[in-house]
């Protein structure tokens, strides 16, 4: 497979905001656009028609009708320049249409031009520059299709913008826009046909995920001693799991995984995850459609009715929380059915803080001792969502948890971490290869802030409760010369520490504690 | 596009994935392997061969931790790790190796 070459930033001392922007530096960029397949699965065209241009003002008239904010976002910004430095992908690019309030206005001409007064007069007067708007092109919307998948929706920059500006929210619009022209995003919409036919991201069949779960049962026996059991599609258990499907298949994901088994195990409540329902992952959010995110979260409610559970608990899945946290009651609620003594949804980390608070789990934090820890904050738990009862919690309990189960934690650059954590690069439907280069691109400010508490601290390892972001880092650290298996879950820091109750090592010959609580 | 083999035209997608698994050759893993300027050893093939295995039974290509499992079981504990599949396949078992056995590229947050 060729790949156009480029070069991997350095890592400087701080993190740089370019001297100067180049421009058209990423112009080359652009996913591979979704096949007609795709596109038809999630009720889309299948291809651009020759009324491009009416379906485009179509689309965006009817955005702009639904969605106040988004006629707001639209009007408010006064280019005072406050988000310029702040993307990541800006800091690593240096493409001045990567600065959001540029990467905004690509939409934001079209929508002075076409649906606002001073824009159709001086439109009409053949002048539409002269108030920031632009007539519509069949080229803009290309330009359109690459800038806006050069954005992970991870709002850091808006953050810093005065009027609040939600980036996150423009982007979105623009790709449901040119989805139903037909110029959908190919790994985004073939991941949400997936969600539709086999139940997950992955395309894993149940029965592959029941070999999968029985094969995670046996390596847990067989490390512990103890039968720690992964039930799937069980009838009346009072847990529901919604995890990530990659929690099920890749590296360090799955080792986050066989943590909520230990502590659901040593816990000892009953919990199941659901073959028809077993992702949490919702890219209907990435691509900006209300009605794919619809249907992708009513899954999850069908399958809560069907198994008759009392709670749902999400794993660690940045955006899936963000879903579940924000939008899920409006999208697949009423959760009456559930029992109200619990936060309906609740985050796997409040549920294992709260073990551990209560002291129902046996930690030996010495068995960590092998790491110094950091944690990366995933932008939508950051930025969109909270966890448990007191504001701040999505930041306070990871770490709480990280802290009850490791004895070196050090947290890094103020700057980069909390509300302005930097996004890993991969976020948003971009953890893509055909987006390689944004992506290691878009990682420097991460690794940047990394490599200095690496240097400073000796951090060995950085934890994530984000599947993408356990990807992404997989992937890219290995290209800033770290090694790949620096990124670890946090339920797998709370995995290594936890003994459970009759445990025997791997390597302890001695028959005795065999007798499982 | 499309790779050759022996004179006979197979079809890929965008990112170099057989379009056609069952078209599948071991031909087309060599072809691939020698774009990718890697030299396919019987190790390598071990790996190709039980991917191919896999996806017939299950329709899926296995998780990282079922292969390494299976790998540390015919070929040793040592070898039973990523690392060693990193070794081989360079970018990635889960990808390079799935696009010469034939396999359907994992998607998601993989």
């Amino acid at each position: 497979m060729a790949t156009k070459e480029f070069t991997i930033p350095e890592i400087q001392e701080y993190i740089e905001v370019p001297d100067a922007p180049i421009p058209d530096a990423t112009a080359h960029l652009s996913p591979f656009i979704a096949k007609p397949m795709h596109q038809e699965a999630l009720g889309f065209p299948v291809e651009v028609s020759d009324d491009w241009k009416e379906q485009t003002l179509d689309a965006m008239g009817d955005l702009l009708g639904k969605y106040r904010g988004l006629r707001v976002f639209m009007d408010i910004c006064v280019k005072c320049g406050a988000c310029t430095d702040k993307c990541h992908y800006y800091i690593g690019t240096a493409d001045p249409k990567n600065m959001p309030v540029a990467r905004q206005d690509l939409l934001r001409r079209v929508y002075r031009r076409y649906f606002t007064f001073a824009g159709k007069f001086w439109g009409a007067l053949g002048m539409p520059g002269f108030v920031g708007a632009a007539d519509l092109k069949r080229d803009m919307l290309d330009e359109m299709y690459s800038y806006y998948h050069q954005c992970s929706e991870c709002r850091r920059c808006s953050v810093f913008c005065p009027y609040g500006i939600d980036t996150a929210e423009i982007t979105m619009a623009a790709r449901e826009i040119l989805a139903r022209v037909g110029i959908g995003q190919k790994y985004d919409n073939e991941i949400i046909a997936k969600v539709y036919t086999i139940g997950n991201n992955l395309g894993l069949p149940e029965r592959a995920l029941e070999d999968t779960l029985e094969g995670l049962e046996e390596d847990l026996e067989d490390e512990t001693g103890v039968a720690v059991k992964l039930p799937l599609n069980v009838k009346g258990a009072d847990i529901l799991l919604i995890t990530p499907s990659a929690d099920f298949f890749a590296e360090p994901h799955v080792d986050g995984l066989m943590g909520y088994a230990k502590v659901f195990h040593e816990a000892g409540v009953s919990w199941t995850l659901s073959s028809s329902a077993s992702e949490a992952a919702n890219f209907g959010m990435f691509i900006g459609s209300y009605e794919n995110m619809r249907k992708i979260s009513l899954r999850i409610r069908e399958a809560a009715l069907e198994l008759g559970v009392k709670r749902i608990i999400f794993g660690e899945c940045g955006h899936a929380w963000r879903v579940a946290y924000s939008f899920l009651n409006t999208l697949a609620g009423p959760f009456d059915f559930l029992d109200q003594n619990y936060p309906i949804p609740q985050h796997i980390l409040e549920f294992t803080l709260g073990e551990i608070e209560k002291g129902t789990l046996n930690i030996d934090k010495s068995l960590n001792d092998d790491m110094v820890l950091t944690f990366h904050d995933s932008c939508n738990v950051a930025r969109a969502s909270r966890m448990g009862d007191k504001p701040g919690g999505q930041f306070t309990i990871p770490r709480a948890v990280i802290k009850a189960v490791c004895n070196n934690y050090v947290d890094m650059d103020p700057d980069t971490i909390y509300e302005k954590t930097f996004c890993c690069g991969g976020g948003g439907g971009l953890l893509t290869d055909d987006l390689l280069e944004l992506r290691i691109k878009g990682g420097l400010p991460r690794m940047t802030a990394l490599q200095t508490v690496t240097q400073e601290y000796g951090v060995t390892h950085m934890a994530a409760i984000c599947a993408i972001c356990k990807s992404q880092f997989t992937k890219i650290l290995p290209y800033y010369g770290f090694d790949m298996d620096q990124i670890v879950s946090v339920h797998q820091l709370v995995s290594s520490a936890l003994i459970l109750t009759g445990q025997v090592d791997e390597d302890d010959d001695t028959e005795s504690g065999e007798e499982a609580a | 596009m499309a790779i050759e083999i022996d004179g006979k035209s197979y079809e890929t997608d965008e990112e170099g994935y057989l379009a056609d698994i069952t078209q599948w050759v071991p031909g087309v893993a060599d072809v691939m392997s020698k774009e990718d300027d890697l030299e396919l050893t019987e190790e390598h093939w071990d790996i190709i061969n039980f991917l191919r295995e896999y996806y017939e039974e299950y329709q899926i290509a296995p998780a990282v931790r079922v292969l390494t499992k299976a790998v540390s079981k015919r070929l040793g504990k040592e070898k039973g790790n990523s690392k060693y599949l990193y070794g081989l396949f360079p970018y990635g078992p889960g990808k390079q190796a799935c696009r010469y056995a034939g396999l359907p590229k994992p998607t998601g947050c993989v």
